[in-house]
């Protein structure tokens, strides 16, 4: 198997309220592989940004910080680094990738200046060497007119050809890990489609790793090759993509699953999850699936379950009491 | 086959975007000849992209914007030169369920007095007698009398789209637009409102008009669909045909590009290339044509008319039936 | 079951309904400036109605025997240059001060919102004339308006009241036509249109009370400069009857005595100061009260 890039440990990120503190992301751990894409997914206020952000260090200025765990990466914990370390691996080592391309990119300055000044931030090329580097990235984005567009402002730019700009500068510095947070959430299904065939060849390309986080299903079905589920800040299931979607395990990857429609399927009504996800600062005890679980047992709502393996299948985790240890597909 | 409830023929509404450097006036063009029916008691759907017009095209059937030229029928009667006041008896028969239940609902109002407002406005119910239905709606939505004492920054999402249908079931309506009322909502608390939404038609004899960019729950609810490009629509058809024989390609480039939940699934992908032209200077013939992988030269001349190709299928291509083979049967399972 | 397939919400899932009044106290509590400031500002007004019964001093009445005192057990704030007791004169001219600038702005407010919601709301000609009106009284700075306003209709309290209010419409016209045009852009005006609601109703019930928030902050700031201007009014001998107590005036008869007795213009100008500032402080506590993003 191919090595590990980055590790994540027990991540917890707690953030500041009113009244004490709230657990955003708690007992978080998985791990991503050369030329893997691994799809973080979950539903609004899941926690899978935080945990993004806590990984770049990038909670600062927010309420929010991470009070345990680990995330290693060439050797370094990335949570123990200092403020000046943590600058000199964004970009040369992770890079991020936002949903929103046109506010991500500063509308005062033009694309060259932006792309240029990542660029010299990790190398020593001189203005000079920035700038062919800049056309050439642009160029491996799939921009037909690498020039025109460096010196165009953002706003001149589509949300689809402003994205390929992020993921240029994110390329620029040749980074082994991506980490995508909704990249194609706010663009339209065509350039949906350019964008992640995009993606996908650029990690083909470079061995690299992608962290996918998405709420979108068809996404991940898509992209990814390793799923990791999460609910209220927690890692529900992890499973290959494949069995995931042919046997979640969890109720709720199962939920999930089953409320998306799918084209073809010809079904009128969807099976649905009843309720909605609870507040963070009103967590239930126990799972924190219980009370919209239709399997939940007493000891469900008094204990909340460890992430455990699978029985009988060496690649997926699950936290659930009831089918916990169980192999999948137990459930009629 | 009943009769249309809303019929929209050959209209037209641009909107000035700025001058150009003579003082010349450039428009977008942001409705460009549309033209469908909609029959009682079904679902029809525009779909399509961002910019695609499918919004404006709602704002043009219940008169928040009235067109530039063609008309808007509602239940026997042109209403596009319609004043306010005129209007004003015809705004119980059509309402509304907008994409933000967070922008649509006055944060400084009470739920029960949003959902009441219909009442005041339409009806010379008491105070009494408002809540009292009021109540009963609340609880027709799936929540309770007591959500009515609350405002709407209390609640989540996917309860505030709730409160928002029940406030356009109010005054029994004929008509509901719903535009992308799902677009903001998760995908468990999205298949929810998708169930009620399908429910209520039933119960209340609902007609709706569906307006999404997202082929999948277009999929599920719709009895009929209107595919729109660039202002205008490019294809029509129920909803198993448009699925399982889409004629025009850019139907079937859009199909293609639906992410399918299921990675076992083998995709021929058509990937378009390029990007939308600016509806300020529409291409010159057909508006599909910088894009299309099909692309003649009769398609860059001319602007193709709509040709009906089956029962209630019509395509505004000039060779519809050379892109049979194309990827026709992608929606099939 | 059937029920929690359809998603149905159970009541105990939203957390318990807060009283707005009682949020927003709590709210307001947090900010200790604009609580002092509060209290000061309630202390002024309570002196603005009873002073006349309970200062230790006629402030009309003078006494030979106690000519520019210092301040004293006797006198606190020490005497003026007829005897009269500079405390008591000062709460009695409460009254005077701070109630004409409390009514000139609220009058001034009035009018400014209507003008401002019109304008905002319809456009057009309306509009034009509004702003362009505003725009014309703003070319002044606001003292010289408000002179010219007394220079024209005469001097006198009630003609300060006048004047004050007219050099606060354009601004609070322009703020609530801004306010308004926000609000008018809010996806739920168009909604309410939509539902068939008239003009009357979206403008009232729809529109005025988002753009009520910045009016009242508004409100509270204005008062400051009210009171500064009235006072200045009176200073410069536009305003009230000199024999009557009034800072401004007060302030500006001490002036002669600067050098032999400070006390008789340092009281009153200390006064107008914290006034001033306490209704300043006011506002901004009161504007990050209403604003929902701090918390």
């Amino acid at each position: 198997m191919a090595e590990k890039l980055l590790e994540v440990r027990n991540l917890r990120t707690e953030f500041k309220r009113e009244k004490g503190f709230v657990t955003a992301v708690s007992d978080v751990s998985f791990s991503i592989r050369k030329g893997e894409v691994l799809g973080l997914v979950g539903e609004s206020g899941c926690g899978k940004t935080v945990t993004a952000l806590s990984i770049m260090g990038l909670l600062m200025g927010t309420s929010g910080r991470v009070t345990q765990g680990e995330a290693w990466l060439h050797g370094r914990d990335l949570l123990k680094l200092s403020r000046k370390e943590m600058r000199s691996v964004r970009g040369r080592d992770v890079s991020m990738i936002f949903q929103n391309p046109m506010s991500s990119l500063n509308p005062c300055m033009r694309v060259e200046r932006q792309l240029t000044e990542a660029i010299l931030l990790h190398n020593k090329c001189g203005r000079e060497g920035a700038r062919a580097r800049a056309r050439q990235v642009l160029e491996a984005v799939g921009i037909p007119d690498a020039d025109r567009t460096l010196k165009s402002y953002p706003h001149q730019l589509s949300g689809g050809m402003s994205q390929r700009v992020m993921i240029a500068m994110a390329l620029s510095c040749e980074p082994d890990l991506m980490i995508a947070d909704e990249p194609t959430t706010a663009l339209d299904v065509t350039i949906q489609a350019q964008i992640m065939e995009l993606m996908l060849e650029i990690k083909e390309q470079r061995n690299s790793g992608i962290l996918l986080i998405t709420h979108d299903l068809g996404v991940v079905a898509e992209m990814c090759t390793r799923v990791v589920v999460m609910y209220a800040g927690r890692i529900v299931e992890e499973a290959p993509v494949t069995e995931l979607f042919a046997d979640p395990v969890h109720p709720y990857t199962a939920g999930l699953i089953a409320s998306v429609p799918k084209i073809g399927s010809g079904v009128r009504v969807l099976p649905s999850i009843p309720g909605s996800v609870p507040d963070l600062s009103v967590m239930p005890e126990g799972c924190k699936f219980a009370p919209r679980c239709r399997y939940a047992t007493e000891k469900c709502r008094q204990s909340e379950p460890e992430l455990t393996a699978v029985l009988g299948s060496p690649t997926r985790k699950i936290r659930c009491h009831v089918f916990g240890g169980e192999k999948g597909g137990a459930r009629s | 086959m009943s009769e249309a409830l809303v019929s929209v023929k050959h209209a037209v509404k641009t909107f000035q975007a700025g001058k150009g450097m003579f003082g010349q006036k450039r428009r977008v063009h942001a409705v460009n000849d549309v033209s469908f029916d909609i029959i009682e008691g079904e679902t029809f759907s525009l779909v399509g992209e961002s910019g695609c017009g499918k919004s404006t095209t709602g704002r043009l059937v219940n008169h928040m914007l009235t067109p530039d030229s063609g008309e808007v029928w509602f239940h026997g009667t042109d209403i596009s030169g319609f004043t306010e006041k005129q209007m004003r008896p015809l705004r119980k028969e059509i309402q509304m369920i907008y994409q933000d239940p967070y922008g649509s609902l006055n944060p400084r109002i009470k739920i029960q007095n949003l959902i009441g407002e219909p009442l005041l406005i339409h009806t010379k119910l008491s105070a009494g007698e408002r809540l009292k239905k009021v109540h009963e709606l609340l609880e027709v939505v799936g929540l309770t009398p007591m959500h009515g004492e609350r405002y709407p920054h209390e609640f989540s999402g996917g309860q505030l789209q709730r409160v928002g249908i029940a406030r356009a079931l109010t005054v029994n309506p004929r008509l509901i637009i719903a535009d992308e009322p799902v677009s903001a909502l998760d995908v468990s608390i999205q298949a929810q409102v998708l169930n009620l939404l399908g429910r209520l038609q039933e119960e209340y004899k609902l007609t709706y008009l569906f307006i999404s960019h997202d082929l999948s729950v277009v999929e599920m609810i719709s009895d009929r669909i209107g595919v729109m490009y660039l202002g205008t629509i490019v294809e029509t058809a129920p909803r198993e045909e448009l699925y399982g024989n889409p004629r025009h390609p850019y139907t079937q480039a859009l199909l293609s590009a639906v992410p399918v939940p299921d990675p076992t699934k083998e995709k021929k992908r058509i990937i378009l290339e390029g990007e939308l032209p600016s509806p300020v200077n529409p291409p010159k013939g057909c508006l599909f044509h910088t894009r299309c992988p099909y692309c003649q030269e009769k398609c860059r001349q001319e602007r193709p008319k709509a040709v009906e190709v089956g029962t209630g299928h019509t395509v505004k291509c000039h060779f519809p039936d050379i892109l049979r083979s194309g990827a026709a049967g992608i929606g099939q399972p | 079951m059937a029920d929690m397939e359809n998603g149905v919400i159970s009541p105990e899932e939203l957390p318990k309904a807060q009283s707005r009044t009682k949020a927003f106290i709590k709210k307001f509590l947090k900010r200790k400036a604009a609580v002092i400031s509060l209290v000061f500002i309630l202390f002024i007004l309570f002196m603005g109605i009873f002073a006349p019964y309970i200062v230790p001093y006629d402030a009309a009445t003078p006494d030979y025997t106690a000519l520019l005192q210092g301040p004293s057990p006797e006198h606190w704030w020490g005497t003026d240059e007829f005897g009269r007791d500079v405390f008591s004169r000062l709460m009695v001219g409460t009254r005077l001060s701070v109630f004409t600038a409390l009514a000139a702005v609220t009058i001034g407010t009035v009018i400014g919102a209507v003008l401002g919601l019109l304008a905002g709301y319809y456009g057009g000609i309306i509009e034009s004339v509004v702003m362009r009106g505003a725009d014309i009284l703003f070319a002044f700075p606001d003292i010289l308006l408000a002179i010219a306003v007394v220079a024209i209709i005469g001097p006198g309290v009630i003609n300060v009241v006048i004047a004050v209010a007219v050099f606060t419409v354009p601004s609070v016209a322009r703020l609530a036509r801004s306010a308004t045009l926000t609000e008018k852009e809010a996806l739920y005006v168009e909604v309410a249109r939509s539902l068939g609601c008239r003009d009357r109703r979206i403008l009232w019930v729809h529109i005025f009370p988002g753009a009520v928030q910045s009016l009242i902050v508004n409100f509270t700031m204005r008062i400051g400069t009210a009171i500064l201007a009235a006072a200045s009014l009176s200073f410069l001998g536009f305003g009230a009857n000199v024999t009557e107590p009034e800072w401004g005036s007060m302030l500006s008869q001490g002036r002669n005595y600067l050098v032999t007795a400070p006390h008789i213009v340092l009281f009153p100008g200390v006064l107008i100061f914290l006034t001033v500032l306490a209704f300043n402080l006011l506002g901004d506590g009161l504007r990050d009260t209403l604003d929902p993003k701090i918390k």
